[in-house]
């Protein structure tokens, strides 16, 4: 067990160098990082001088472990549109971005759990067959669109529930209260329709599959009711779920720009949209490089618990 | 199937894959055509694909004439079915213009990944140890990336506009190919028959393409079109985003952003082209499922 565990966190080391490998060469794919920077009508003299204080002067190897020590210090530079530091920027809006997928990935646990539940147990009956199509549609919507017709149906024609933004105040005044939960309802749902698809399936199977296997008949032949048995599938399935939940928060936290920009939620993807559009590569840098080690420690984080839930699964 | 990274690798079983065996395809089309949810699912892809390429012949007007006075219409005005967008175009012959631009956008990455990815794949599975490390440990890196975060970061980075766009989605899902490739191909590399044919003096080319390739193939194959379903809505999502096509070209996730604001004047109108997005990308979906269950000759 502790063999595996630190096996799979030495294996987390070379991924997590590659990621910020790549992250790196991001921004010369883009072409000269200082095109952003430099105004047009700056002299030659003045240009050679940013190159040196952005440290693009030096060789790109040199470039690249000069900005990783930095980073690794929690040091990503500072805006070129704001001139503050992008960690100050990028942790004020963390919070908004996990508040948004985690109630997300929670409503998509919910209601997966029960519909993939209901259609496991009743296999091939009509809760089956609905909830396997929900399961299809909810993997096939474009959730940008989605939540535009919420927005439709909610905020314009029955005006229940407000259309974008987090409240008066903004992110710093959020409280856990009705006015301004409000806000928080129409993007966690939109964003909750994708891990509800793919939770309601994961169940599905693995509640067929489970209910499929001997023991399950033992317990039946012992006398036990429905609702005995079912406690007994559900902590068989546990650890496949949970496994999958905690992945789609992964996805959630780095995918959830689409939905930040519908319902202009101040989270991480609102941030990433606007330092593409500012051509900010300090910012831009900074989001991507922090959203993919989230959901590289988010992995390790999912297979070392599964790990030790299910000691079937200890590979090494 | 999932929006943020392709599905894991189908359950493949080589035994019951023997593409080649006579009557394999006659039974898997037998089995599609008693698949109603597919057929229809089939039909309706059909008519998109088919509207995309007749559009000249099909759409009544022109998709980038405006018209001041007769903006956002709603649907029935006469003379514009469907309404009109916020510059007065006809909604109608754009969402039918539309589907050229996010299909092409949505099909391209995943035929680009399914070379590039399927080679690399089946070079990883063949030759083994140091070059199928070097090859899946890279792809791993890329796998440590929401798939949507990664789509967006390298366009942003690249900047707008179509082909950066493709090159990106096709960087999204060159790894789970090249992932379901490498399964495959190490699987057939170690069966008893093929073992015997290279020590019968089989050359590797000559192993790879009867082998090794008509395992892979079909397997990729189906799971491209679960991936193509995936690849229509991130590409339409990039250009809602601003990242793809740039105005006034008519496409699906473009007009979506252009008619944002109108939700407060005509909200059906502004929601239309994500109806076709949700259709093709459903249509996929299903045909995928279909496909899949219709190979699996044990179900």
């Amino acid at each position: 067990m502790l063999v595996y565990i630190l096996l799979r966190l030495l294996y987390t080391i070379p991924i997590a160098l590659g990621v910020t490998v790549f992250v790196f060469a991001l921004i010369h794919l883009s072409g000269d990082p200082m095109s952003a920077i430099v105004a047009p009508d700056a002299t030659a003299e003045m240009v050679e001088q940013l190159k040196k204080s952005y440290g693009f002067d030096q060789p790109l190897p040199i470039q690249y472990l000069l900005w990783l020590t930095k980073a690794l210090q929690g040091d990503f530079g500072n805006s070129i549109v704001n001139s503050r530091p992008v960690l100050d920027t990028l942790l004020a809006a963390v919070p908004n971005t996990l508040m948004l997928a985690g109630v997300a990935t929670l409503i998509g646990f919910a209601f997966g759990c029960i519909l993939g539940g209901l259609a496991g147990y009743y296999q091939g009956g009509i809760v089956d067959k609905i909830a396997t199509g929900f399961g299809i549609a909810g993997v096939s919507i474009p959730h940008y669109w989605l939540g535009m017709v919420l927005v439709i149906i909610f905020a314009v024609e029955l005006r229940w529930l407000p259309a974008t933004g987090m409240g008066a105040g903004g992110s710093d005044a959020w409280q856990w209260d009705w006015e301004h939960i409000r806000f928080l309802i129409l993007p966690a749902v939109t964003l909750s329709v994708i891990p509800c698809g793919i939770i309601t399936r994961t169940v599905r199977s693995t509640v067929a599959e489970i209910l499929n296997q001997e023991f399950v008949q033992a317990l039946r032949a012992k006398g036990l009711w429905h609702g005995q048995v079912m406690r007994h599938v559900a902590r068989n399935a546990a650890p496949t779920v949970l496994a999958v939940m905690g992945l789609q928060l992964g996805y959630l936290l780095g995918g959830s720009i689409l939905v930040e920009t519908v319902f202009n939620w101040p989270g991480t993807g609102y941030l990433l949209n606007d330092a593409i559009f500012r051509r900010d590569v300090p910012m831009l840098q900074g989001t991507i490089l922090l959203l993919a080690m989230f959901f590289v420690a988010l992995n390790l984080i999912v297979d070392i618990v599964q790990t030790w839930v299910d000691p079937r699964m200890r590979r090494s | 199937m999932n929006l943020h990274t392709p599905a894991p690798p189908p359950p493949i079983d080589i035994a019951q894959t023997v593409a080649n065996s006579p009557g394999y395809w006659t039974t898997v089309g037998q089995r599609l055509l008693r698949d109603k949810v597919t057929l229809f699912f089939g039909a309706v892809l059909l008519l998109i694909v088919l509207m995309a390429i007749f559009a000249p012949l099909i759409a009544p007007a022109d998709p980038y004439k405006t018209n001041i006075i007769r903006r956002l219409k709603e649907i029935g005005f006469p003379g514009h079915p469907l309404g009109t967008d916020q510059t007065g175009r006809d909604m109608l012959s754009r969402l039918i213009y539309g589907g050229r631009l996010s299909l092409f956008m949505g099909v391209m990455p995943v035929i680009n990944a399914l070379i590039i990815g399927g080679m690399l794949g089946v070079i990883a599975g063949y030759m083994g140890g140091a070059v199928n490390s070097a090859i899946m440990r890279t792809m791993d890196i890329f796998y440590a990336f929401p798939s949507v975060l990664l789509a967006i970061a390298i366009s942003g980075a690249l900047g707008a506009g179509i082909g950066n766009a493709i090159l990106s989605l096709s960087i999204v899902f060159i790894p789970p190919i090249a992932r379901v490739a490498e399964t495959i191909t190490t699987q057939v590399r170690n069966l008893d028959y093929v073992e015997a044919a290279r020590a019968s003096g089989a050359s590797s080319l000559r192993i790879i393409r009867i082998h090794v390739l008509s395992n892979v193939l079909g397997a990729i194959f189906v799971y491209a079109t679960s991936l193509v379903s995936v690849s229509i809505i991130l590409a339409s999502g990039l250009s809602f985003l601003g990242l793809g096509t740039k105005p006034p070209e008519p496409e699906w996730g473009l007009m979506l952003n252009e008619l944002r604001q109108a939700i407060y004047v005509n909200p059906y109108v502004a929601a239309l082209p994500g109806v076709m997005i949700f259709m093709t990308s459903l249509s996929f979906n299903l045909l995928s499922d279909g496909l899949r269950s219709a190979m699996d000759l044990k179900s």
